[in-house]
């Protein structure tokens, strides 16, 4: 395999993975963007989406398509109670407690998935997607056509959403002033908690994939993909939808090219990496405008 | 029965005693001025109307109704619509979603329809810039944006901060005229101004508010001519 040949297969793979980034960076950077609050307890939600679709599958025998429809609903409405009971009291709290409230809910859920499903991994059942085909010699499997298929679905429902619907402009006023939103007659509680429901069953999607795609899953799986994600939402520029989702891509890509042609070691340094290059180079990300925050 | 009827009013934010017993009222169809200095509490007192603060004690009634510690979004409802201070246009959309999200409340797509022509024949500039981002558009077409985008709740009282803020001279009277002409058309004003002359010229009654009190209220004209209010307010 001549150089080239491998530098597109590394980016097939590089673009399959960095989709489920930006599937979860999505949610965290919508959550960011109306309540700033970076959400690290989004990665456990992922993880339980993972785990509703392997239930699906498994326990309730369903084919792949409705257990993935199912853990999206789900796992949209943990988001939403998680918001209810955990952030909405603290809506007029100074950020630091929102955030380490987060980070309690993080681990409540990677604890709590660990006494009700133990910490054993799980082997995800063989979903009919493990064949694979070689197009020019590049080889292509069941499992990336399925996540690039529906990744570039959500995202255009969640595009349609966003820009044209009246939940869509309402999410978008209030992320941009909760306060002139009100005055619309916007309830920004309601949005605040569609945001939720929305930003969790994306991620509940990226599990139910990561699930599909790499066959293990278990209770801690989310800690790395949560902050990877992060750093794509960073990356892109936190709080803006298309950010979040060449932040992803991109990152995919970096992490598949290091893996491909260095070493598999340094495939999470290099996202770390990346983080410490945006926060230093434009902490504002590719899309973001440079303005100073106002602290 | 006067429409809108605010009873001995205290606001605070945390410790500051911003409003300290303020009672008004503004009656079907007029327009009603509220002047003072910088820091007297005219937003504050705005803001609380329209349910963005709570006041500790006393009453706010509107067409019979206590609104008093009823969220924003619902007052709204209620038919009361206010354009904040420094016009608060959400930047990053275009004219026609500002406008658009000005009508969130209401679901009769006609009348919506109605009203978008009604604000495009008062503000025509509006009308050329209806894909802009709203960001984009200088301070004088903010200001009608803002107040085209609360007219698009079809409000029977509008909670103007301000619109004189930062515009020259000319757009000023502008900006007042179509304030005359919205009143004209049925629509119930409470004008925040520092501009005491231009919003006693067009006002039928006024306040004077200082440091979170009224201090003097009565007739637009009469409040003019005073001597008191010539000297503190009108530049001699
Ligand atoms: N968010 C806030 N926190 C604390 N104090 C505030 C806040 N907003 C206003 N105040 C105080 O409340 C008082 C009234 O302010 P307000 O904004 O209502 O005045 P204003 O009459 O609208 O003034 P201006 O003409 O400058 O707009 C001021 O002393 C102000 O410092
Ligand atoms: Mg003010």
């Amino acid at each position: 395999m001549d150089f080239f040949h491998q530098l597109i297969q590394q980016l097939i793979n590089g673009v399959s993975l960095g989709s489920i980034y930006a599937l979860i960076a999505l949610g965290y950077t919508m959550i960011y963007g109306i309540i700033k609050l970076i959400n690290f307890a989004h990665g456990d939600i992922y993880m339980v989406g993972a785990y509703l679709g392997f239930f699906g599958v498994t326990v309730a025998g369903l084919s792949i398509f409705p257990a993935l429809l199912i853990s999206m609903f789900v796992t949209g409405c943990l988001g939403m109670v998680v918001e209810k009971l955990a952030y909405k009291p603290l809506r007029h709290a100074p950020r630091i407690s929102l955030l380490i409230t987060a980070i309690g809910v993080s681990f409540f859920l990677e604890y709590a998935g660990m006494y009700f499903v133990t910490a054993t991994p799980r082997t995800f059942p063989d979903t009919g997607l493990n064949f694979a085909f070689s197009v020019a010699g590049f080889i292509i499997n069941g499992q990336q056509v399925m996540i690039f298929a529906i990744t570039i679905i959500l995202m255009a429902l969640l595009t349609y959403i966003v820009q044209k619907t009246k939940l869509g402009k309402a999410m978008r006023a209030a992320s941009f002033d909760t306060e002139t939103a009100q005055l619309m007659g916007i309830d920004s509680d309601r949005v605040i908690s569609m945001t939720f429901f929305i930003g969790s069953s994306l991620a509940a999607a990226a599990g139910v994939l990561v699930g599909v795609y790499y066959n293990t899953i278990d209770p801690l799986m989310g800690i790395m993909p949560g902050l990877k994600a992060f750093v794509a939402a960073v990356l892109g520029g936190i709080g803006i939808l298309p950010g979040a989702v060449v932040g992803g891509i991109i990152l995919g890509v970096i992490e598949a090219l290091v893996a491909g042609f260095l070493s598999s070691t340094f495939r999470d340094a290099a996202a770390f990496a990346i983080l410490i290059l945006v926060l230093l180079v434009k902490p504002s990300g590719l899309f973001g405008k440079n303005t100073n925050e106002k602290v | 029965m006067p429409m809108l009827e605010i009873n001995d009013i205290n606001v605070y934010y945390g410790a500051i005693h911003a409003i300290k017993g303020i009672s008004l009222t503004v009656n079907e169809g007029e327009i009603v001025t509220l002047i003072g200095a910088n820091g007297a509490g005219k937003s504050t007192t705005l803001r609380t109307i329209s349910g963005l603060l709570k006041p500790k004690t006393g009453a706010i009634n509107f067409l019979g109704k206590d609104i008093a510690g009823m969220p924003a979004h619902q007052i709204v409802r209620e038919g009361i619509s206010q354009v904040p201070e420094g016009r608060k246009i959400f930047a990053e959309m275009t004219v026609m979603e500002n406008l658009e999200l000005g009508a969130f409340t209401r679901s009769d797509s006609d009348g919506v329809a109605q009203d978008l022509k009604m604000v495009f024949g008062r503000f025509p500039r509006l009308e050329e810039r209806i894909s802009q981002l709203a960001g984009t558009l200088s301070g004088g077409e903010q200001q009608m944006l803002a107040m085209g985008r609360a007219l698009m709740s079809r409000p029977k009282l509008l909670l103007l901060d301000e619109p004189s803020m930062g515009l020259a001279p000319l757009l000023i009277r502008e900006i007042f005229s179509i304030i005359v002409d919205i009143n004209k058309a049925g629509t119930t004003v409470l004008l925040v101004e520092q501009n005491a002359n231009m919003a006693l010229s067009i006002a039928s009654r006024a306040y004077v508010l200082e440091t979170g009190r009224i201090t003097l209220s009565g007739d637009a004209k009469t409040l003019a001519a005073s001597e008191d209010i010539r000297k503190a307010y009108l530049g001699g």
